[in-house]
């Protein structure tokens, strides 16, 4: 089917010329490249997500092999429908109407969550542990209640490294109220990074606004409102 | 079906950096079912691509270049026979490719006439006047079942011979990716490097809260989404083969890393522990990955089998180590630590065992990437609050500093190791930049409105 040669040397006739070119190492090699390519693609993904015999269907060209609808929990990359209805937005598993609602009542240091660092640091200043001290207690209270605790860096420098530094944070939290007594199976300290600025901007402000953890009560999907 | 006559296309097109005819594959250099087999699966690949990746609606990236290599190779390019008439011109692709490498000088044709087709017909001095060393000619047709051939011919003016000569018999939709194997082709015989005209990139493009990893040419062109999503998305890096993404979703409000594949779409949990999973790395085989997780505490590098089984920890400090790379030769791992107080780059067997620190310059070095080659590494320098690419020989230890913008991230080599990829911004917004690995010429990609980043360089396709 397919036409095509190189013409190495000055004979300016035949473009066409094809017996005598060194391919048949190559040729072999590529061919086996990308059987290996598609079958190392298959065998490196759990059989419920895709089998050979969905991709076989899909050769001759089956319509209702590629309209399939992607499974929920995975956002499969579209057929002609848009990609982001397909990335889960939210995870929750309780309602928020579930969580008592003095986590939410701006009177209550519960409603407090954020704890915020200093440049470069990820200690937790004696400012921030009224409201630690709280959220530990309230956890000891509520054995069933898990938080998850989410560490922030500013913009500046390497992504993974911040996520890095992030993640210290999140874990100085962590320890403070692990000290107190919270068991490791109602927290997870976990990290953003950069990636989830509070505040916009390349100013000071900002920056000392996006140095911080949140702790997050598991059933919520933002915090309460002023903060 | 239009798809599979689209993809066979394609397919002839993969075939051609081979030097490969298919017509010839099955009888006599593979027992038949298995060759048979083989090409319903490269079919199966080719099919199931076109509609995993859905066009892009979004800007295509531009690109604006500055500096110039140490020397440039003069050449003409031809406008080839019938180009005019196609839906995508050749030659002036040719001509950016070409003049983006910063290795090649255009010689102004336009006065020349009759324009040459087929080499009887070039007169050699209208071309060594105009100081070419070299000159491209070429045609296209259009056949009755609406396939174009295209020829070119590579033609050195002093000897008068013939350099290179390919035709291609090509859909309509492949016109532009033949362009970049004739560059490729061009550069390869001119240059005696690897082209990388025919490469892909990925990055992540920005717009409000949605974002989306793209897949483009290396130009920039014909840009294509691999995942959506309202949540951030960061390092994605090519599988060494090229048909796999792995990259860090933040959709479930904590770091996650996923694989998703680039031929059906479908993806896996690579790593999902207590605390964050990000950095992955792919080890040279493809077979495993280096990961940077939290299950145990800090952050630190473990190994994990592409499928998400056989988990190891690599390193064992109570620093942060994180951004895994492995040298080519897979032995080693660069990584970023600040075990010594600064974050600096580290090497370490990737078997594990003693770590030997490699940065001393400054307090703040991270983001290492080895070069094909395993010479050099690249990696992000802070110098008095500027970040910027470097370059560091194993050998001699000398650092080279790059470029000259202030908020540099994420390089990645080019796999001919020529051209280095990263991310800068330009007035607070993101943009993708490329700068030689010898710091001559720099380029600047830029999308619109959006805000782009996280850019790493996908592998050559091509069986060496």
């Amino acid at each position: 089917m397919t036409e095509l040669s190189m013409q190495p040397s000055a004979d300016l006739s035949a473009i066409r010329r094809v017996p005598g070119l060194p391919c048949t190492g190559p040729r072999a090699a590529w061919i086996g490249l990308l059987c290996l390519a598609v079958l190392g693609g298959c065998s490196s993904t759990p059989g419920s997500e895709q089998s050979s015999a969905e991709v076989e269907s899909r050769t001759i060209g089956e319509q209702g092999a590629l309209s399939k609808p992607a499974t929920d929990a995975l956002p499969k990359a579209p057929v002609g429908q848009p990609p982001i209805s397909s990335a889960p937005i939210a995870t929750d598993q309780t309602p928020s109407g579930q969580l008592p609602a003095v986590l939410s009542d701006p009177k209550s240091l519960l409603s407090r969550r954020s704890v915020f660092f200093e440049y470069d640091s990820n200690v937790v200043r004696d400012e921030f542990r009224p409201m630690i001290q709280a959220h530990a207690r309230f956890l000891l209270d509520n054995p069933k209640l898990r938080v998850t605790i989410q560490g922030n860096t500013d913009e500046r420098g390497s992504r993974e490294y911040n996520l890095a530094l992030g993640q210290r944070r999140a874990d100085a939290v962590r320890q403070a109220m692990s000290v107190l007594g919270v068991t490791e199976r109602q927290m997870e300290p976990v990290s953003l990074g950069e990636e989830r600025p509070r505040a916009s901007g390349s100013t000071e402000a900002a920056y000392a606004e996006n140095r911080r953890a949140d702790i997050l009560y598991d059933g919520e999907d933002k915090l309460p409102a002023g903060k | 079906m239009p798809a599979v006559t689209l993809d066979l296309a394609l397919m002839k097109i993969l075939m051609v950096s081979t030097m490969v005819r298919p017509a010839a594959v099955s009888p006599r250099h593979l027992p038949p079912p298995i060759a048979r087999a083989c090409l319903w699966l490269l079919a199966a690949l080719l099919v199931v691509l076109q509609p995993v990746l859905a066009p892009s609606a979004s800007a295509q990236l531009k690109i604006e270049i500055t500096g110039a290599g140490a020397s440039q190779s003069p050449i003409a390019i031809v406008p080839f026979a019938g180009e005019d008439r196609l839906a995508q011109a050749l030659t002036p692709v040719i001509i950016a490719n070409l003049q983006r490498s910063g290795l090649f000088r255009m010689i102004d044709v336009q006065d020349v006439r009759p324009l040459p087709v087929q080499p009887s017909e070039l007169r050699y001095p209208d071309f060594s006047s105009r100081g070419a060393d070299a000159v491209v000619i070429g045609s296209t047709t259009v056949l009755p079942d609406g396939r174009v051939e295209v020829r070119f011919r590579l033609m050195d003016v002093a000897k008068q011979s013939q350099l290179a000569g390919f035709s291609y018999t090509v859909n309509p939709g492949q016109l532009r990716l033949t362009a970049h194997r004739i560059s490729d082709a061009i550069y390869e015989r001119l240059t005696g490097d690897v082209g990388v005209f025919s490469t892909k990139i990925t990055y992540v493009e920005r717009q409000a809260n949605r974002f989306e990893l793209k897949i483009a040419d290396a130009d920039g062109s014909n840009a294509q989404t691999v995942l959506a999503s309202s949540e951030p998305i960061i390092s994605p890096k090519w599988s060494p083969d090229g048909t796999r993404i792995a990259y860090v979703s933040f959709e479930r409000k904590k770091p996650i890393i996923y694989v998703q594949s680039l031929i059906n779409g479908s993806r896996i949990v690579l790593a999902n522990f207590r605390g964050s999973n990000s950095a992955p790395a792919w080890s040279p085989d493809g077979n495993r990955l280096a990961v940077v997780l939290t299950r145990d505490g800090p952050s630190q590098v473990y190994l994990i089998d592409a499928d998400g089984s056989n988990l190891q920890r690599l390193t064992k400090s109570n620093a942060i180590d994180t951004e895994p790379a492995f040298t080519p030769d897979g032995r080693s791992i660069l990584f970023t630590s600040d075990r010594g107080g600064s974050p600096q780059i580290y090497r370490v067997a990737a078997g594990g065992g003693e770590v030997e620190r490699l940065t001393f310059e400054g307090t703040y070095n991270v983001s290492p990437r080895v070069s094909p080659d395993g010479r050099s590494f690249t990696f992000v320098q802070r110098t008095g609050g500027r970040f910027n690419i470097a370059i560091q020989d194993f050998a001699t230890r000398q650092v080279q500093v790059l470029t000259d913008t202030a908020v540099d991230e994420s390089p990645s080599f080019a796999p001919n190791g020529r051209i280095i990829l990263y991310a800068t911004e330009v007035k607070g917004r993101g943009i993708l930049a490329a700068v030689s690995s010898d710091g001559r010429v720099r380029q600047r990609l830029s999308a619109g409105s959006s805000d782009v980043r996280e850019p790493a360089w996908g592998p050559l396709l091509k069986a060496q």
